[in-house]
């Protein structure tokens, strides 16, 4: 694979560090957390004639999430003055975008075309795009590979995968 | 010997052409999905069980259980070769099997690895053939508190026990219990946690989020890591193989002390990767020269390998005698048993004899046909490495796509699946442990009906926990572990105390 000159991952910049991202992620989990206890309290977090409510066990599962992410961002906090380690650098993030985004469009694009089409588009589309690999080898390659899987599953195994107007006009 | 006629009776189940084919199918699927990058155990098996759905349930887990196999073989693969751990359980064996690899002896550093997997793996299923069926029929007698009490000292343990930060393992769990919650609670029928969202209504599927925190989540990191694959290559002979098991016998207390711990560690939630590192580093400290160690020494091959296996199989003990997982992988296997109507526990071995029977008589077969199949085909599956990447990211992509779809025919799925995956990237570079979420998200429901049945039954008197020997020891054993880390920094100051 031809892989054009890039920045090494070491010169790129730190997109966020660790603890930044650890106490973002603290502070979500401290806002669902809430919501949870909230929800769990209307459902009903007390005992009736029949024991425990629906809402009891839950609604002290969210205490003790929110009592451990409090704990975490404290930590973090106090830790402050101690250099933290990158979270993600830039060029790393680039490539994870790289397959995230088109994870994306796999996904939407299932729904309308079905699952085979749409994962003969991400091979080729990946292959060629990202990995720069020669498109004839890359259609090709996704094409043994969607045929393969549409015999495995929707023949020999009989499990159903959305499937759209190409399969409709060779009548699955 | 009631046990070694039930064992003939599962060969009995497992010999029919159908299945053997099947297993063989899920062995070169296994080590397949073992050797590439990014995959592994837990996640191949979630997102390759989809093809057993349609399956009758003794071929499934025949089937699912040698994907597991293959996979153990295949991780050993990249491990040695490639320097690549495929698991974190492999990572040990990275240490002396890659040197040997640079000094020309990968043939015998693979062979080592396979012959060991082999071996632990062998007496990890001895234990269970002779040991789950008696602990089976012992939790027979179990009533809800025996098995909330259960579930929370395997919940205590990762506390406890764990190695990672105790706050992340605590957001880890209840956040896995507080999802297992979420849709139509099982004991009063109310809708929770839903949010009027229809979408909810079922609940989060178990093996949707393990597809997304495993399968998808180990692509963004691969992909972030870039990985620059270079490797030996080997090809194993007879003659090498040979070699290998002559000088076995040699080294016989290392083979039984990584068993001993695997086993151990397999049962209780310690885990493969705790058992790895404690084999090598055993054997390690009871070596004359232990400077050798790291530099491509063959023990060092042999010592994690067999406890990883053992451990990795002793897991699935009380997995079948209790319903209780001691591993990730376990856990998705007992969620193929809900999937196929089956309900983990005791009963199993009650009513699902030829079920139970003819899994423990494939865990044999499919590690013997396993290491056979290995041996001879190594080169094949080391140049699957050599595929480019790019090839294989948008593959395992689809793949993890059509077994989150699968399992409930539902498009919210694949989305939650891809939710999951991006939550695991963070979660994994921030240090949050996935196990205990697994864990949690697939016994919540057990564990909370458990306790509520126990309040029902004891009119909400919590000493109900406490109402015989049995079921308060392992309550009090369980808060015990909660609170070790506490205990153990306490006592440590009282002794400065004293001592000063």
């Amino acid at each position: 694979m031809p892989a054009a000159p890039e920045e090494s991952p070491a010169d790129s910049p730190a997109v966020a560090s660790t603890r930044a991202i650890d106490i973002a992620v603290s502070l979500a989990l401290l806002a669902l957390a809430g919501l949870l206890a909230f929800d769990n309290w209307r459902t009903g977090m007390g005992w009736d004639a029949t024991g425990p409510q629906a809402g009891y066990f839950p609604f002290y599962l969210s205490l003790i999430l929110g009592c451990a992410s409090v704990y975490g961002i404290a930590k973090e906090l106090r830790a402050r003055r101690v250099p933290s380690e990158p979270f993600v650098r830039r060029i790393q993030l680039r490539r994870v975008f790289q397959v995230l985004l088109p994870t994306i469009a796999f996904c939407l694009l299932m729904q309308w075309l079905g699952l085979y089409v749409a994962s003969f588009l991400l091979v080729a589309g990946f292959m060629a795009l990202v990995g720069r690999i020669a498109w004839w080898k890359s259609l090709l390659t996704a094409l043994v590979f969607s045929v393969a899987m549409f015999v495995t599953f929707e023949i020999a195994f009989d499990v159903i995968m959305p499937k759209g107007p190409l399969e409709a006009l060779l009548g699955f | 010997m009631e046990a070694f006629e039930l064992l003939v009776y599962g060969f009995g189940v497992l010999l029919t052409w159908k299945t053997l084919a099947l297993m063989m199918l899920g062995l070169v699927l296994g080590i397949f999905v073992g050797v590439l990058p990014g995959l592994g155990g837990p996640n191949g098996v979630a997102i390759l069980l989809p093809l057993t759905f349609t399956m009758e349930p003794t071929s499934a887990i025949v089937m699912l259980s040698c994907i597991y196999w293959g996979a153990l073989f295949g991780g050993a693969i990249t491990s040695i070769l490639f320097n690549i751990p495929g698991e974190a359980w492999s990572v040990a064996t990275t240490f002396d099997g890659y040197p040997m690899a640079q000094k020309g002896q990968a043939a015998e550093a693979l062979t080592a690895a396979f012959t060991s997997s082999f071996i632990g793996s062998l007496v990890a299923v001895l234990l269970i053939t002779f040991l789950a069926p008696g602990i089976a029929s012992f939790a027979l007698r179990f009533g809800p508190p025996e098995f909330f009490s259960v579930y929370l000292l395997t919940f205590c343990s990762f506390v406890g026990l764990g190695r990672e930060e105790k706050h992340k393992t605590l957001i880890s769990m209840s956040l896995g219990l507080l999802l297992a919650g979420v849709g139509m609670d099982t004991v009063s029928g109310q809708l929770r946690m839903t949010f009027g969202w229809s979408e909810l209504f079922r609940g989060i599927n178990f093996l949707v989020a393990v597809i997304g925190l495993f399968g998808i989540s180990e692509i963004l990191l691969t992909m972030e890591e870039r990985l620059a694959l270079r490797g030996h290559a080997a090809a194993i002979s007879l003659r090498v193989v040979l070699r290998v098991w002559k000088e076995l016998p040699r080294y016989w207390a290392t083979l039984l002390r990584s068993s001993a711990i695997g086993c151990w560690l397999g049962i209780t939630p310690g885990g493969a990767i705790a058992a790895s590192f404690m084999g090598y580093n055993l054997a390690k400290r009871f070596a004359a020269d232990k400077e050798s160690f790291g530099k491509g020494r063959i023990e060092g091959v042999f010592a994690p390998e067999t406890a990883a296996h053992a451990s990795g199989t002793a897991a699935l003990l009380p997995m079948l005698a209790l319903g209780i997982p001691g591993s990730g992988t376990a856990a998705i296997l007992l969620g193929g048993l809900m999937v196929w109507g089956l309900n983990p526990g005791p009963l199993l071995f009650v009513e699902h004899k030829s079920f139970v029977w003819g899994l423990i008589a494939s865990m044999y077969l499919g590690n013997v046909v396993g290491l056979v199949l290995v041996l001879s085909t190594v080169p094949l599956f080391a140049a699957v490495l050599r595929v480019p990447f790019a090839a294989i990211a948008p593959m395992i992509v689809v793949s993890c796509a059509i077994g989150a779809f699968a399992i409930q025919n539902a498009i919210f799925d694949v989305w939650l699946m891809l939710l999951f995956g991006v939550v695991g990237y963070v979660f994994k570079k921030i240090g949050i442990p996935l196990a205990p979420f697994t864990l949690a998200l697939v016994l919540g429901n057990r564990a909370e009906d458990a306790f509520r049945l126990s309040m029902i039954g004891a009119a909400g008197d919590l000493r109900v926990f406490w109402s015989n020997g049995l079921v308060g020891s392992i309550t009090t054993l369980a808060l015990m572990l909660l609170f070790w880390p506490l205990i153990s920094a306490l006592w440590q100051r009282l002794r400065r105390a004293t001592s000063s």
